[in-house]
């Protein structure tokens, strides 16, 4: 645990060569992590697979920005109200779709968030603003705050008993939080609770068999990854105090979804590396162009420089989607257990190769090493 | 008064068979690989998609133009472009561009085979032993892929295909059934739900009627007992999933003029598509169909006025909300088969 929190924490060192290393793309990797870490915890351990945790997210942004217009700008209340309102909404949401399994399961998830994000766009509008986004105004009663000070010039930014939760004190913050959320679903991996969860993905009937009801097992853990969920788009609307309904769509379920699969399912650390495989992807591959890509590929003859720009263009900038399909593809194909199985495949095919032959040249060594990145 | 609300209520009659004709369509293919395959394909939007574009390639490739002297404006060389089948063949050939989305459909009938077939033996065969998630996981992965490589080719915006000039504009239906001049609707619209029942009749006559279908039919009963007669279940596998693209290939290229198709078109689809496929029931081709023209014909109804002012937002809610409680009430969808999808 420790490892790792400093891990998290050195973020913007360690970072910094891969041109990562700025406040916005950091606060994204812990955020979006809370929200792996939580998908993860219903679909890593019991295999049911969510597609409307878009919703919970969108949820929580909302009532973190009601919070700072009707309460106060401090994050606390806003965060832990944020939580409260989606695990209200996931026991809602997971009291009916879990009475199916499987795709049925699937489907339901997928139509609530889309009723939620149908909802927030028309008839909602009051509580959502709809397309333009919910937003601060300077007018807004803040009834907290006002117990204390006047309202000042211009708008307020959201704090934490006066530190700024944008830049990088927002990293921090979040990041803190983002240990914590991550050390409870350590222990919920390692609970009871987490081991029955892991037998009903095995074999639901068994468990059944067993005298288990398994409906209050599944529901625990629906609540709690909405919760987690809530919780993340609480520290969005917290580090940028903006909600808008486009968060709820059901491809922003795709996109954790993609995270935690591209990861490692099942894993503690690979949904949190696949959130900053792809949110890296996202900031760094969208921003490439064609004067970049010349520049990158300037030593070969002007042709082939030609063919290589018009080729990569397709994959980098806007076209970065297209990319991030592939890989998607290709992970699902070929690692079903996420990047980590590959490293560990690597790892064990490096291992084998040393335990076998330690007297071969170290040239063949290394091209092993290769392979096994 | 009354006559209004019988305009309207007739009017969005034909709106819901309209857009259930386009659920209907889409939700059959998605059916067929379903209830075969077993293949739970989140690419059939994309598959959808392409149809359209298919229209709109083939647009293009007719309007092929030159440019040539403009002889009407004599004071200045002018300049316009004329497609070569207008100088080739004349008015035939005007003719021609005027029809190229019910021509398209020529075309993309071959296309969608090949695009079918190409997924088929180069990804999705290998899913069949998967489970459902990857399944979802992998198509969805496809329909990323095939919706990027349509905005790489035909660029972000929605690009208006427009249906032939006869039919272009609007039937003054009221009249037919004496309700007076109120109720027109465009004549594509009633052309696609005509075509949409055409092609859904046909794909029922070459199940019900074909030996092939016969195998395939036997073949969503039970699986493994086809193969062990003897069989090879393989092949029709790949001919279903060619068909199933097919199928929501035409259904793309006709929607063209209705909506101007951008690469985002399959996957507003696709919900709702699913949707219609569970609450018709999985694997039951009988089933998405009906799902599809009643979850239509509610949508519209629940987007009258009349019914928005008694509870407001149902319209957009209405295919979720009857999905959560067919779901619940009926676990196999309306029409479900026993034995499919049940884990």
């Amino acid at each position: 645990m420790a490892i790792f929190s400093a891990v998290v924490l050195s973020m913007p060192i360690w970072m910094s060569p891969f041109g990562a290393a700025y406040p916005d793309i950091l606060q994204k990797f812990v955020i979006f992590g809370v929200f792996a870490i939580g998908y993860n915890i219903l679909f890593g351990l019991t295999g049911y697979l969510s597609f409307g945790h878009a919703a919970f997210l969108g949820v929580g942004s909302y009532t973190a920005v009601w919070s700072f217009k009707l309460l106060s700008m401090n994050i606390i209340p806003a965060i832990l109200l944020s939580v409260l309102m989606s695990g209200i909404f996931a026991v809602a949401m997971g009291y009916i779709a879990l009475r199916r399994s499987g795709i049925y399961f699937s489907i339901l998830t997928l139509a609530f968030a889309q009723m939620c994000y149908n909802l927030a766009y028309s008839v909602l509008t009051p509580i959502t603003n709809g397309e333009t986004g919910l937003q601060l105004a300077k007018s807004d009663p803040r009834i907290i705050d006002r117990l204390f000070s006047e309202a000042g010039e211009g708008l307020p930014s959201t704090t934490l008993f006066g530190i700024e939760t944008s830049g990088y004190s927002g990293f921090y913050i979040s990041a803190v939080i983002m240990i914590l959320a991550f050390y409870v679903s350590l222990k919920i991996f390692n609970s009871s609770f987490g081991l029955k969860l892991k037998a009903i993905k095995s074999n639901q009937n068994r468990m059944r068999y067993l005298g288990f009801n398994t409906k209050p097992y599944l529901l625990t853990a629906f609540v709690i990854s909405g919760m987690y969920a809530g919780l993340a788009g609480g520290l969005l609307a917290a580090t940028d105090p903006l909600a808008g309904a486009e968060r709820m769509q059901w491809t922003a379920s795709g996109e954790v979804i993609l995270m935690t699969i591209l990861g490692g399912v099942g894993t503690l650390f690979g949904p949190l590396l696949g959130v900053i495989i792809i949110k890296y992807f996202e900031n760094i591959f969208s921003a490439v162009n064609q004067v970049d890509l010349h520049s990158f590929y300037a030593l070969l003859p002007d042709w082939l420089e030609d063919i290589m720009v018009a080729v990569s263009s397709m994959f980098v900038g806007e076209g970065w989607h297209l990319t991030l399909g592939l890989l998607f593809m290709f992970v699902v194909a070929f690692l079903p257990k996420g990047v980590l199985q590959g490293v560990e495949i690597g790892y064990k095919k490096i291992s084998s190769y040393f335990s076998k032959s330690p007297t071969k040249s170290t040239k063949k060594a290394d091209t092993g090493a290769n392979h096994g990145e | 008064m009354l006559f209004n609300l019988m305009d309207a209520i007739l009017l969005q009659l034909l709106n819901g068979l309209d857009k259930g004709g386009a659920y209907a369509l889409i939700a059959l293919g998605l059916t067929l690989a379903f209830g075969t395959l077993g293949i739970v394909n989140f690419a059939h939007g994309a598959l959808f998609m392409l149809g359209a574009f298919c229209a709109v390639t083939f647009n293009k490739l007719l309007t092929v133009s030159k440019s040539v002297k403009d002889e009407s404006i004599t004071f200045f060389d002018a300049y316009k472009e004329v497609p070569y089948l207008e100088i080739w063949w004349g008015d035939t050939g005007t003719a021609i561009i005027d029809y190229a989305v019910p021509l398209s459909i020529l075309f993309a009938v071959p296309v969608m085979l090949l695009v079918g077939w190409a997924l088929e033996r180069g990804f999705i065969q290998y899913f069949y032993k998967r489970d459902h998630a990857s399944q979802i996981l992998f198509t969805f992965g496809m329909a990323i892929v095939i919706q990027e490589i349509i905005r790489h080719i035909f660029g972000a915006n929605p690009i208006p295909t427009p249906a032939p000039d006869v039919v272009s504009g609007s039937a003054n239906i009221g009249q037919y059934f004496g309700l007076g001049d109120n109720v027109v609707y465009p004549w594509w619209r009633l052309i696609y739900l005509g075509f949409s029942l055409c092609v859904i009749s046909a794909v029922f006559a070459f199940l019900k009627f074909t030996t092939f279908g016969m195998v395939v039919r036997a073949g969503i009963q039970n699986r493994e007992m086809v193969g062990m007669l003897g069989i090879n279940i393989e092949r029709r596998f790949t001919i279903v999933f060619s068909l199933s693209a097919v199928v929501a290939g035409v259904a793309g290229v006709m929607y063209a003029p209705i909506v101007p198709p951008d690469f985002h078109l399959g996957m507003d689809f696709l919900v709702l598509t699913f949707v219609v496929v569970v609450v018709g029931g999985m694997g039951s081709l009988p089933g998405a169909v009906a799902a599809g023209f009643l979850l239509g014909i509610l949508q519209s109804f629940a987007s009258m006025n009349e019914v928005k002012e008694i509870i407001p937002g149902i319209d957009q809610i209405i295919i979720y909300l009857v999905a959560v409680v067919v779901l619940l009430v009926r676990p196999r969808g309306l029409m479900g088969v026993k034995g499919v999808f049940e884990n």
